[in-house]
Formats: C-alpha cells, sequence, structure tokens
C-alpha cells in the first residue's frame, strides 16, 4: 500500500468538505478498497472513513424506506421491514460475498465496488482501460467467460459485482447524494455507466460527491419476490448470471413486473425492455421465454461468455415461472 | 477519537500508520498469532474475528477504523485452563487436519451462531420473513461458506459446530 492519511469525520458535511480534495476517497467498509489499496490499484493520498455515518434504517409513513449509506449489509438484510416488504433485498444481499464481509461491507460501498474483472487486478500483467485509461483491454481476446453479454463497449467488457445492486435497480431504489454544490438524487439506475469509451468511470458521480443514503419506494407487490443466481459454485462466488424479479398476477395476467440482471453487464441492469412485453401478458413460461428473447436480442457473446445468454433467458423464465404459484416464496 | 482498541479484553495502543491491517496489528504488533494469514485478501476466511460480537475479516479491516471497538481473536475465548466449548467440539470431531483454518472457522461459527439467534437469513433460507430459522445441514454449510478448508475436514466441522449449537439450544 502506499502511504494514505485517514480521517473520520462526523458528519456528512465534514466527510464531503474532506471529500472535495484532490487524489482522496470514502472508505465504507474497506473490503473492496482495503484490497485495491494493497493490490496499488488504488493510490490515494488520502482517505476518509464514512463508515461511522449514517447507519439508520427508517420507515416511513408513505411505505418507503430510507437506509443510511453506512448501514451494514447484514443489517439490511435481516431488518425485519426489509425482510417481509423488500424480500428480494434481503435475498440479494445474502446471495452475496460472506458472512464476514456482508459484516463490513456497508451500503454505500457494496453500490461503489469496483468490478472483478481479473485484467483489472493484474496491473503488472495485463493492459486495462478501467485502471489504465487508453491502455487497451486484454479481456476482450482474453478469457473472458465472467464478463459482459449486455451494453459492453470496444474499451471494456467488466461486470459489476454486486448482487444487493440488482435488487436496488428492480426495485427503483434511489440515491441520496451529497457533494461540494449540495444535495441531490438519483435513481439507482442512472448512477452506475455503461464502459463507452470512458469504463474508467463506472458511475456518473462527480468527483468528491458522497452517497448519503438509498431510498427504496413503497411496492405494493413487493413481497412476491425471488433472487436467482447462478454461479461456478453454490455459494461465496461472483454470479455468471443473476435475476431480481417481482411479479404481480391477477387472473393469469402480468399485471406488473420489475425484472433486473446481474453479472451480464457493466452496471446492474435493469430489463425495462422484458417488463414492457411482460405487462398484460398471461403469466406463462412462453410469454416469459419471449420476453428474455426481446431483452437479450442486443447481446453479444465474447469467446468464452455465450452460455450467459442461453443461462439468462433460462434464468429469467424459470425465476418468473417461480413466481406464479408462489406467492411469498422463493424461486 | 479513542487511540486504543480492546483486544480479548485489554486494551492496546492504535498504530501510527493506518495501513497496518487488523490482521498485522494482531500478529505483528501484539504477537496474537491465532487469527491467520492465508490470502490476505477476503477469500479464505483464516484471519475471521469477532468485532463486539459480529465476525469479521481482519485482513480487510483497517486496524485504525475499530478504534473504541472490542475485538476478541481465538485466544480470548477459552477460560482459565478450560477450552471453549466449541474448540473442545473441534478436538472431539476432528474438525481439523493441519489446524491453519481452525481459529477463523471457531470464531466465525460463534459469529454465526448469534447471527442465527437474531434471525438473519441466509441464501438457503426459505422464508426469509420467517420469525426463527433452524439450523439445518444447508443452513450450516451455507452460514460457514465464507470458511474455506483445505484439508477438507468440513466433516468434522460441520459435526463440531452442530453438536456445539444444540448444546447452547438445549432448555
Amino acid at each position: 500500500m502506499n502511504p494514505f492519511t485517514y480521517a473520520r469525520p462526523a458528519t456528512a458535511a465534514d466527510a464531503v468538505r474532506m471529500g472535495a480534495a484532490p487524489d482522496t476517497r470514502y472508505l465504507g467498509g474497506g473490503t473492496n478498497l482495503v484490497d485495491l489499496l494493497r493490490e496499488t490499484i488504488e493510490h490515494p493520498a488520502a482517505l476518509v472513513d464514512v463508515s461511522g455515518l449514517s447507519d439508520a434504517i427508517e420507515e416511513r409513513a408513505d411505505g418507503s424506506i430510507l437506509i443510511g449509506a453506512a448501514v451494514k449489509n447484514t443489517a439490511l438484510a435481516e431488518h425485519r421491514a426489509v425482510r417481509t416488504r423488500f424480500p428480494l433485498l434481503s435475498r440479494a444481499i445474502v446471495a452475496g460475498a460472506s458472512a464476514q464481509i456482508r459484516n463490513m461491507a456497508t451500503v454505500g460501498g457494496n453500490i461503489l465496488q469496483r468490478t472483478r474483472c481479473s485484467y483489472f487486478y493484474d496491473e503488472d500483467g495485463a493492459r486495462c482501460n478501467k485502471r489504465d485509461p487508453g491502455q487497451g483491454c486484454d479481456a476482450i481476446d482474453g478469457f473472458n467467460r465472467m464478463h459482459a453479454v449486455l451494453g459492453a463497449s470496444d474499451a471494456c467488457v467488466a461486470t459489476h459485482p454486486s448482487d444487493m445492486c440488482v435488487a436496488l435497480a428492480a426495485l427503483d431504489a434511489v440515491v441520496h447524494l451529497r457533494g461540494a454544490n449540495g444535495e441531490r438524487r438519483l435513481a439507482l439506475n442512472d448512477l452506475h455507466r455503461l464502459p463507452e469509451d470512458h469504463p474508467e468511470f463506472d458511475t456518473v458521480l462527480a468527483p468528491g460527491e458522497l452517497i448519503t443514503a438509498i431510498e427504496l419506494p413503497a411496492l405494493a407487490f413487493g413481497a412476491n419476490a425471488a433472487y436467482r443466481k447462478v454461479r461456478d459454485r453454490s455459494s461465496y462466488a461472483f454470479a455468471l448470471v443473476s435475476v431480481a424479479a417481482v411479479l404481480d398476477v391477477r387472473d393469469g395476467i402480468v399485471h406488473d413486473v420489475r425484472l433486473a440482471l446481474g453479472g451480464v453487464a457493466h452496471k446492474p441492469w435493469r430489463a425495462w425492455r422484458a417488463e414492457a412485453a411482460l405487462r398484460g401478458r398471461q403469466a406463462t413460461e412462453a410469454v416469459f421465454r419471449a420476453a428474455a428473447d426481446i431483452e437479450l436480442a442486443d447481446a453479444r457473446p465474447l469467446r468464452d461468455n455465450a452460455f450467459k445468454i442461453a443461462l439468462a433467458r433460462n434464468a429469467i423464465a424459470a425465476t418468473l415461472a417461480g413466481l406464479v404459484h408462489t406467492p411469498g416464496g422463493q424461486a | 477519537m479513542p487511540m486504543t482498541i480492546t483486544i480479548n479484553g485489554s486494551e492496546a495502543p492504535l498504530p501510527a500508520d493506518p495501513r497496518v491491517s487488523l490482521l498485522d496489528l494482531l500478529r505483528d504488533h501484539l504477537h496474537l498469532s491465532g487469527a491467520k494469514k492465508g490470502c490476505n485478501q477476503g477469500a479464505c476466511g483464516a484471519c475471521t474475528v469477532l468485532v463486539d460480537g459480529q465476525r469479521i475479516l481482519s485482513c480487510l479491516a483497517l486496524a485504525v477504523q475499530y478504534a473504541g471497538r472490542s475485538v476478541v481473536s481465538v485466544e480470548g475465548l477459552a477460560g482459565a485452563g478450560q477450552l471453549h466449548p466449541l474448540q473442545q467440539a473441534f478436538v472431539e470431531h476432528d474438525g481439523f487436519q493441519c489446524g491453519y483454518c481452525t481459529p477463523g472457522q471457531i470464531c466465525s461459527a460463534i459469529g454465526m451462531e448469534a447471527e442465527l439467534r437474531r434471525g438473519v437469513p441466509s441464501y438457503v433460507t426459505e422464508d426469509v420473513a420467517g420469525a426463527a430459522i433452524a439450523l439445518s445441514h444447508d443452513e450450516l454449510r451455507e452460514r460457514m461458506s465464507g470458511n474455506l478448508c483445505r484439508c477438507g475436514a468440513y466433516n468434522g466441522i460441520v459435526a463440531a459446530i452442530e453438536e456445539h449449537h444444540q448444546s447452547q439450544e438445549a432448555p
């Protein structure tokens, strides 16, 4: 690790003031950043520890929930209101990492974690546009079994590794931000970006901007939800493909649906096209497959990951089918 | 900000260099070599310790982040001349071969039992909204998946934890 200074501000206002200094990083639970510091992928001059800021989970009268950015992943997954009204989020969180890591990791840090592309980590042996802009990408023609099939570019085929964010994407979560110029709110689906020509930017955050909270808007049918994660071993592994789904079926017809994919793109992938193709249609496996095909029509395989397209199609159909007859249950 | 950290009940000074991990503080500064440096990147669980009763990975923890907190490593579990019951169960069930992962396994299992009592769901929990979660074989294996054992002593590890958990639950 390169040397850095460490500060632990008591308020978000102080944190943002400190975070405005160049070459500063906010530190949450450290489960990703400490590793990146040790590998010298990240080498900031200063760390501002925001893990002691708001860890409150507030249930509001309108049915929404406001989650402080310093809430630990475990604390969010075990919260009663989340488990009963937004079980998708609990399920997605406990699908990720290990219990030890979930006890350390904050919600804000989970959202801002970097890709686990092995070429991004291999500073000595591989080119990476995300790590060193303009250098080139060795993943595109390399071992790319884990990489993106949707929304990738000629500059980057990395995926966003979070499970939690896939649920947040499906649940229309709103991210509360604070920066030097004040506060703003942003849909989680607009926070992460596709790589295009600038994969060094994972998000649209301005320098020094801090995530202070995440808001979950009320969702009446939120209890009928499933998170299906397909991976190389049954626990403690990143997703090949994951599916977050919330489904409202009335009289055999899809009244409403939320659908998002993980492991397939540079950002948590909200399946807007599939949702549009599902609403008002019969809740049958054939309809689910057709909707999945519409979502995946633009998928582009790399050398090693064409299987992800078929896997995503099957996982979408199976996850939705599992929600038709088992309200409140899991797929 | 307090400049000390509590380790197994005793106060210790925090390192001046914020780069020192909690694991290196334990092993290199305080000569508590129970927590192990397996991968040093959060993949193996050998460095697991308890902070205020919660299991964490000390290799990914900057010591300075834990100012004022109370850390228990495997050295803090045994009473005077007597093993912690879970340590005893590991001995009786052959819960190890080389023993390298054992301190992390034991600290992790103690943290896991506390999570279970609180009702923290896992990936294999069928009803995440339910109140009580039974520690089935699948639940135990999923909840302990952050601790690898390269000797493959998993059957003994699971048996030791099951026995200890049952003794805790008994009226």
